[in-house]
């Protein structure tokens, strides 16, 4: 274990009434990276996420991150930690406004109302979203809540952020101005593990990858190595066909 | 919209001097009503009570989103504790609403820590509430150290300050009309900040306000401290107020939902929808029980029809309504 590791997952097992959704699966997250996890459909990755982000409780295995274990605290302690999630459904506190619902995330680094807005409006311009500030959640387009789902996050100030799918059900242009974000929120010195199915934008925005199958981890390393791992390829697509990059 | 800049804050709360000097001249006005018409304090001390208990149930119920269906548990509790306190050991009702309140906070608390632990939530939660409300009416009825079904009677003992009984009901009038304008201001303070915004997260989404540093479980234990305590007290005054109480008219399930329709047909999660809610019910209910005393329970019939009409086409209460009409005032 290296000493600028921010995310140890030890060896996590998790199984519903028989069902393994996890079993024995190992990283480590290093400061400043993006890693990202892909995977088939019912591999394991939001699974995972919520037994990270504590809101399923690890059968066996153990969640270091910054040195201190995970796995028996609650999802609200854990943010205090300074570890934040967005969910793959979105979930905006829909009666409330924009900014509203970034200010509970801010909420999470102070206690000072003031301070709190001066915080929320800086994220929202950061994210383009200080024009509709005021109106509220119910009544934004499915890019805009991917954006307030990041917002919201980033308020609670995080050294690490764990996105599920914000890409998910945009269209090329808008993923790509969602990539753009998180590379920027790489520069502000936070780590981030990334779920996402869109294997360009993964292979372009990852530093490293974890590749789950079946809740195993079958591959592991960069994105170049992931495309011709035979594993993966396998797990994707099936035997006897090989892997066709655009 | 334009940039705003940070002078404004859109999160903190503040009103306008217009607003204030309105608010300030309304209260006085509100001072001198029972020397102006006596004959309608009684409905207006009553529309105040039931303000102050909508407010109450409003904080768990419209701004945390745990609706309670057993609310008269509080209220019973405050208005026995009290005057028990009174009969079996001579401690005056001033000190018995304090006693009252604490009691009702530690009750909410235990019964907060049983639900909310489990993350009970929606009717699982109103269902415990009423479960709680129907075991205390059991057991004052059966029990007769505590009055039974008969229910307490106060002995009256002229006008007493110190024994909280006077024989005239102004004081009465202003006890209550402080009581709601103290719980107005609360909630209205309250709505702007951590906490309230808190409140409002956990009732918009459990999940994703606990992902957000929320901690949930404490924060409902505060809304139901908040609603348990002021509920239990306006108990207390309420017994106070009549010289007698009963299982019945305290712990019933029919007083129940006289503390919820009043917050549900105003507007939940409004500061004003409570009192709005008291203003257009309380007289209504006590007028129709005047108009048809030959046949009780007439007013829930009244209930009933204006409850399925505000919910069919008022989902947000009065409170929606007059936002609605003002929102196309300002546009047109």
């Amino acid at each position: 274990m290296t000493s600028n590791s921010v995310l140890n997952v030890v060896d996590v097992s998790k199984s519903f009434r028989g069902l393994r959704a996890l079993s024995g699966v190992s990283f480590t997250l290093r400061q400043g990276e993006i890693f990202g996890l892909i995977g088939p459909n019912g591999a394991g990755k939001t699974t995972l996420f919520n037994v990270i982000s504590g809101f399923l409780k690890p059968d066996s295995g153990r969640v270091g991150f910054l040195g201190k274990d995970l796995v028996r605290l609650k999802p609200h302690e854990i943010c205090k930690m300074g570890l934040a999630r967005t969910f793959q459904i979105v979930k905006p506190f829909s009666h409330l406004s924009i900014l509203e619902n970034v200010a509970v995330g801010c909420f999470n680094a102070t206690n000072d109302i003031q301070e709190a807005e001066e915080r929320a409006w800086e994220v929202l311009r950061f994210v383009g979203l200080e024009k509709k500030a005021l109106s509220p959640a119910m009544s934004t387009t499915t890019p805009d809540r991917k954006r307030l789902e990041l917002a919201r996050a980033l308020a609670s100030q995080p050294q690490l952020l764990l996105l599920d799918e914000v890409m998910a059900g945009l269209n090329p242009t808008e993923q790509m101005q969602i990539v753009g974000l998180v590379r920027e929120v790489r520069e502000k010195g936070i780590t981030l593990l990334v779920i996402e199915h869109s294997m360009r934008v993964i292979m372009g925005l990852c530093d490293r990858i974890v590749v789950l199958n079946h809740g195993e981890c079958i591959a592991e390393g960069e994105p170049r190595a992931i495309c011709s791992d035979k594993d993966v390829i396998e797990a994707y697509l099936g035997k006897g066909n090989t892997f066709v990059r655009d | 919209m334009s940039q705003p800049t940070l002078a404004t804050s859109y999160l903190k709360r503040g009103l306008s001097r217009q607003t204030w000097i309105i608010t300030g001249i309304i209260l006085v006005l509100l001072h001198l009503l029972p020397w102006a018409i006596p004959q309608i304090v009684h409905i207006v001390i009553m529309i105040y009570l039931f303000a102050t208990m909508g407010q109450a149930w409003n904080v768990l119920g419209g701004y945390t989103g745990q609706f309670s269906f057993g609310h008269s548990l509080f209220f019973g509790l405050g208005a026995y504790v009290s005057t028990l306190l009174y009969l079996k050991l001579g401690i005056t009702p001033w000190i018995g609403i304090l006693i009252s309140s604490l009691s009702g906070i530690a009750l909410g608390l235990f019964i907060g820590a049983l639900s909310f632990r489990y993350g009970l939530k929606g009717p699982f939660f109103a269902l415990i509430m009423l479960a709680f409300a129907e075991i205390f009416h059991m057991i004052t009825m059966g029990w007769n150290a505590v009055g039974g079904s008969p229910g307490l009677l106060i002995p009256l003992k002229g006008n007493a300050p110190h024994l909280m009984q006077f024989t005239s009901k102004q004081p009465f009038y202003y006890m209550a009309l402080w009581m709601m304008v103290g719980s107005l201001y609360l909630v209205w303070r309250l709505e702007k900040t951590r906490t309230g915004l808190y409140f409002l997260s956990v009732r918009e989404d459990h999940d994703a306000a606990e992902a957000l540093g929320v901690d949930t479980f404490k924060v409902q234990m505060i809304a139901m401290a908040i609603s348990a305590g002021l509920t239990a007290m306006i108990g207390t005054i309420y017994a106070q107020y009549l010289l007698f109480i009963d299982p019945d008219s305290t712990f019933g399930i029919l007083n129940s939902v006289e503390i919820m329709v009043r917050p549900i047909i105003g507007g939940p999660g409004t500061v004003l929808g409570p009192l709005l809610g008291s203003v257009v019910l309380t007289p209504l209910a006590e007028i129709t029980r005047l108009a048809f005393q030959s046949y009780s329970g007439v007013y829930l019939m009244w209930y009933g029809m204006i409850l399925v009409i505000v919910i069919m086409f008022l989902p947000h209460g009065l409170m929606g309504m007059i936002r609605q009409i003002i929102d196309k005032y300002r546009k047109g």
